[in-house]
Parts: C-alpha cells; structure tokens; sequence
C-alpha cells in the first residue's frame, strides 16, 4: 500500500460565477521513501495539489488516502492533527516566527502534540543538528541569512518526525549557491530513507529528483520515473551557476 | 499543558509590544482603580454614618415607653400601671436575652442656671449608672455617680460639654479648657454640685473641621450677630451632628434624687407626641408621693443583635406579665436608622458601580480592539501554527489568553492604582470620611477585570481561530 493515494480528485473553486478547476481527475501514488518532485508553471495547480496531499485542503471530488486514513472526511481536527504527526511543510519564504528563537522554531510543532519541554528540547536539538544548525539555536530569524532560515525550516518540518515533508519551492528565496545546499540536504535526507516531495516551477531542480510529475492546467501531463525507465537514479547537479 | 503554553506565548507577545500593551492596560487600569476607589468612598461615608448610629448606644440598644392603651384594653385604662421599677426588676430576673438594664426617668422644662447665665439642657434625666455604657459616654473630668449616689439620693450631676460652655463658657471663647467639677449649678433652684464632665462628641468630620480652625486661628463662619441656626442644624455642623450635640446638651442625675426632688415620676408620663403637661410635674408641687414611680422609658441591650426578635418577646412576655396583660408599651429600635444607613449606602455603591463598570468595559473594548489589530498583524503566524498541527482551539485559546494576560496585569495595575487614587482622594478632600478601601471590592474589581479580559478575547479568538492555514499562510 502506498503511503499516499490520490483517486480522481478534483479541486473546483468558484470565482464570479466562473468555474475553476484547479486540480481536474488527478490520480496518484507516493511511496515510503520516495523523493519526487511535482513541477508545473505557476498557476498549474500543483501548490493546490500539495496543499491537498499536506492535509491543508480538502478535495472537491475524489478520494485521498494519507497512511490508511481517508482525509476527505476527516475534521478540521483531524487533519491538523495529520499535520501534525504525519507532514513536514517547508516553504518557499522560510515562514519562521521572528518573536522566537531558532530552537523555539523547530520546538513549536511540538507544542501541539503535547511533547513535554525537556523532550521538546532535546528533540528541537537533534533536528538542528541534523541540518547542521546546532550552533544557532538561540539566534533569532532575523540574525540569520536566507539559507540558515531555510535550514531552520527544514529542521522545524523533521522534528515531528512525519512520513512525508513537502517542501515548497524551498529554493525560491535563495541565491543559486545556498539553493544548491539545500537541495544537497534534501537529498542527503532522502538517503535516509525519508519521503520528500519537492514542489517547483523549474525544471532543473525536478531534474534533481528520480520521479517528476509535471502538472498543467490541473491534470498530470508528465510522470517520469527514472528507475522505471531503467536510468541510473544517480542525481545530476546541473544547476545552473 | 497547552494553556501553560498559551499563557508563555500571551507574555511574550505583550512584552514584544510593550507600549501598545500598556496604553491598553490602561483603559483597564483605570476601571479597576476606580472601581476599588468609589467603593472605599462609599465605605467610608457608610462609616461615617454609622459612626453617629454607634455614639447613640448601636443597634442593639433597645428602649420601652408608655403608649397609649389599645382600643380592646380600653376598659382597664384604670388598671395599666404604666412602665415602672417593677418592671426593671422583673427584667433583671427573667430576661436572660438582654443585658445591661437601665431604667430613665426624663425631667421636664429643666433650667441650670449659674450666677446669670441660664440654660435648657437638651436632655435631663435620672438614671442609674449603667447609662454611661448604654449611651456610649466617656467621663473626661471627674467621676460618673456610683450606686452610693442614687441610693442617697444625692444632689450630684453628670454634665456634657454643651451645659458647660453655655454656663462657664466654651473653650473657644475662653481660649482655655475648664473643668467644671467641684462647681456648684442650680437645676429649677436645687443646689446640685456637679461631679463629672463627658468628653467633647463630634463626627469625625466635626473634628477635623475644628483641628483645621484651630491651626488656623479663630476666624468668623458668619457675617453679622451671632445667631442660632435652627434645630437639628447641629450648629452649622454636619448633618449627623445632630446625634453628638444632643449627647453633649445632656445632664445626667441620679435616679432617686430625679424622683425625690423633682417627682418626676409622680405624674403619669405622657404618651409620646402628646403636649408636656403644662406646668410640668418637675416642680415638686406637693403631689402624692408613689411608691413605684412611673419612668420615662427602659433601656437595654439585646445580648445578640442575631436574637433581637427572640429577646424582643422575650421581654415582652416579661413586661406585659407584670402590666398584667395590658399593652401600655412600646418597643423604640434603631433599626430604622440603620436601614436608612443601609439604602444610602446601596444607592451610592450602585451608582458608583455603574459608572466604573462602564470604565471597566471601555476598557475591555479597548483589548478588543487592540487584539483585532494584533491577530490581523499576525494571520501569517497563525497560519504557520496552523500548518504545523495548531487546531481550532489550540489558536482560539491563544488569543483568549493573550486577552485575559493584558486584563490580568491590568488589573493587578489597576489595584495598585487604587491605592495611589484614595490616597490621593483623601488629601483633596481632608473633610469628606476617609476612604476605606476593603479587600471585597479589590477581589470584585479584580475578578471583574478578568471577566472583561475573557469576554474581549472571545471574538477576536473565534476570529483567528476561523482563518483558513492557506489563506493565512498566503497572506501578506
């Protein structure tokens, strides 16, 4: 069983009167230990369909299937507590809290799931030190650079230790250089054996991932899989410099 | 767990804004202050009142008078022996409810009178002893009569400050205090020697006033001659004067020397509100001497203000066994006097109360606003939270929070506020009763001021906690 199943969902918004598929019939499978990338030009609707699979929207039609658990029908308090357990969200303008200090940061999605403080702490602690930010804990946001901030989030997503972290367009805010550290983090995660879903409008970030689901106008238009397709799964670095 | 959380979160975010945090506080600030401050005005004017209720002997002094037969016991009109010394000792043995039994025989149309100077003393009775503690009295220059006194039938006089400033001048005329014991007065032409002078009573505003003319000098309160102001005006003095000025126009003689110079209680006492017999029976006109004089009236006190009903019967039972059944008394209570206390006080608390809770409410109205303001600032935290696992009630209990931690620093603010206002408040007006502040209105104000907090944060909690994560998370 896969560890997401996405059956014929549809998101419809209405605007005006004006019909809008956002996500039109989209059918899809992620695996334990997938590192896919899911890229489309802006206005495609692939930020709708990781907003669905990240248990931030629901579907209009269609079913969706997180770990077993059939999120169409959950309750807003269900699914923030999917959120919670299960989905890591890194984004694309870092979204640190600027009052709190980088380990208050990674400690908040703790916070909700009644972690006590002293686990909090050290759980905080070791999700830093895997992005290699254990020296700043108690730095603020502010005193931080693009790519630090973008590590704190990342460390933030993890410490839940959830199935699946999407990250959303992670690299968008930074210079190609710390843009490439980052995706060499996420890489080194996926090794790991975590699941990571990259989402982007370039390509040649999509490039980095083995499998890449190409959205346009709400429907799936490419799926490439390179192990599929029998093509090393080595990753290329091809950014450009 | 989370609501330590929330309370962590709500002090870091008033510490974040400090300014704006304080200018809300202060809408709650000066609810709360004023709140606890016109309930210690209020306290204090109760004090005031009752300090005048408390110099009349409180409210458990009770006193028996004649009162005209009813119209059922009209045909044993003969027999109705009016309130007596039989009475007094009937009380003492078999009315364990009450206490301190004094019996008061009035003199009419009594003149003192000392070389030229003449005067009315207000009240004029004989008595035993124990009126000293019944009337609340304090003897300042020599001694009250003893029970040696009454059973010789001494000519010996208690005398209040008033009686002595109209016969051997006041100490502001003077400029001295004098002593009058050892003096000699005549009442209606007996020779009596006065042996005892009560202290000065006044209202506690009465005494400021006089400290402050005293520091300043003497001046004059009035243009043109000296005059006299009307009764009950106590002088020009406040208006629970009234209760002082008569305690301090009053002599007190013994009782045996009241009946035997002056027969007082020869005559039957008149029914109250009827006119003084003319004549008076204070002049010793060769009447029928009585075994049992009549008297004015009984006092006593009730040994528990709970059981004044009880012991009302008690004595009841007592008086109309020995007046063989006929109800020719009256029971006279200060309760009255004290449910008039009782209504000011709650007209002015409830006024006062109304114009500080507003206070408190604007103040409210102003946390509202400000946690409106602070939620629209930060739809992108909540959205952050949201994405993160924070539910419905995870936010809503945030904002509440946040609310109910300005209203509570407010409030604590406030108290200490209070403080500051009263003490103020007494220094403007050094006249008024000073302000009293109890720890009842603190906790009222203060629970009042939560009570603004959780109600102010309700909407804007419902409010962010309703946000969409998306929405919030794409806002700018």
């Amino acid at each position: 069983m896969a560890l997401i199943e996405l059956r014929n969902v549809s998101k419809i918004y209405h605007l005006g009167g004006e019909e809008i598929r956002a996500l039109d019939d989209v059918s899809l499978d992620i695996d334990i230990g997938e590192f896919i990338s899911i890229i489309g030009p802006s206005g495609s609707g692939k930020s709708t369909l990781m907003h669905i699979l990240g248990c931030l929207d629901s579907p209009s039609k269609g079913s969706v299937r997180l770990d077993g658990t059939m999120i169409e029908k959950a309750s807003e308090r269900e699914l923030a507590r999917l959120r919670n357990r299960m989905i890591g969200f890194v984004f694309q303008s870092f979204n640190l809290l600027p009052k709190l200090s980088v380990l208050q940061n990674v400690e908040l999605p703790m916070n909700y799931s009644g972690v006590s403080s002293h686990e909090r702490r050290e759980r905080a602690l070791q999700a830093l030190q895997m992005v290699g930010m254990e020296n700043r804990a108690k730095h603020r946001p502010m005193q931080l650079s693009g790519g630090q901030m973008q590590r704190t989030a990342i460390a933030r997503a993890l410490v839940n230790s959830p199935k699946i972290v999407f990250a959303d367009e992670p690299t968008g805010n930074l210079d190609s250089h710390t843009g490439e550290a980052i995706l060499q983090l996420f890489h080194k995660l996926s090794q790991e054996g975590r699941t990571i879903a990259l989402v982007t409008h370039d390509p040649e970030i999509a490039a980095f991932t083995p499998r890449r689901i190409e959205i346009r106008d709400g429907k799936i238009a490419t799926h490439v899989d390179s192990k599929l397709a029998g093509l090393a799964s080595e990753p290329r670095f091809s950014l450009p410099h | 767990m989370i609501i330590l959380n929330a309370i962590n979160i709500g002090f870091k975010e008033i510490w974040a804004n400090k300014f704006r945090s304080l200018l809300t506080m202060l809408g709650i600030i000066l609810g709360v202050g004023s709140l606890v401050a016109q309930s210690a005005l209020v306290k204090g004017l109760e004090n005031g009142m009752k300090e005048a209720l408390v110099a009349i002997g409180g409210l458990e002094k009770v006193y028996i008078t004649s009162q005209a037969i009813p119209v059922w016991q009209q045909h044993r009109k003969d027999q109705s022996v009016g309130t007596t010394m039989n009475d007094v000792y009937a009380l003492q043995s078999s009315a364990p409810l009450v206490r301190l039994i004094v019996p008061e025989m009035r003199g009419q149309d009594a003149t003192v009178t000392r070389g030229s100077k003449a005067f009315n003393p207000w009240h004029f009775v004989g008595t035993w002893p124990g009126a000293l503690e019944m009337n609340q009295h304090v003897v300042e220059y020599g001694r009250m009569f003893n029970d040696v006194d009454d059973r010789e039938a001494r000519s010996v006089c208690v005398i209040g400050t008033g009686v002595r400033d109209a016969l051997f001048g006041s100490p502001e005329e003077i400029g001295r205090e004098i002593d009058p014991v050892g003096e000699f007065v005549n009442i209606n032409n007996q020779r009596f020697r006065i042996i005892g002078m009560f202290q000065l009573y006044e209202s506690e505003l009465d005494r400021k006033a006089r400290e402050v003319a005293l520091e300043k000098g003497v001046e004059p309160t009035q243009a043109g001659p000296a005059r006299k102001k009307g009764f009950g005006s106590g002088k020009g003095k406040s208006g629970a004067g009234f209760a002082f000025e008569w305690k301090n126009n009053t002599i007190y003689i013994p009782l045996n020397t009241m009946w035997l110079k002056f027969r007082a209680g020869s005559a039957p006492a008149p029914a109250p509100g009827a006119p003084a017999p003319a004549g008076g029976s204070a002049t010793a006109s060769g009447q029928d001497f009585v075994a049992d004089p009549r008297l004015s009236s009984i006092y006593f006190k009730v040994l528990d203000i709970e059981q004044m009903n009880e012991a009302l019967q008690q004595v009841k039972n007592v008086v109309l066994h020995t007046h063989q059944g006929i109800e020719d008394f009256a029971f006279n209570t200060q309760e009255n006097w004290s449910e008039n206390i009782a209504v000011a006080v709650r007209n002015a608390r409830l006024s006062g109360s109304i114009i500080a809770a507003i206070s408190l409410l604007v103040g409210g109205v102003g946390i509202m606003n400000i946690m409106l303001a602070s939620i629209t600032e930060r739809v992108r935290e909540i959205g952050v939270r949201k994405a993160v696992g924070a539910t419905f009630l995870d936010i809503f209990i945030q904002i509440l929070v946040e609310s109910v931690v300005i209203a509570v620093i407010g409030g604590v603010a406030g108290l200490l506020a209070s403080q500051g206002l009263v003490k103020m408040l007494s220094l403007l007006s050094p006249d008024a009763n000073t302000p009293v502040i109890t720890l009842d209105a603190m906790l009222l104000a203060f629970s009042f001021s939560v009570g603004v907090g959780v109600l102010a944060g309700i909407f804007p909690g419902l409010k962010a906690a309703r946000l969409h994560p998306i929405q919030a998370l794409r806002y700018d």
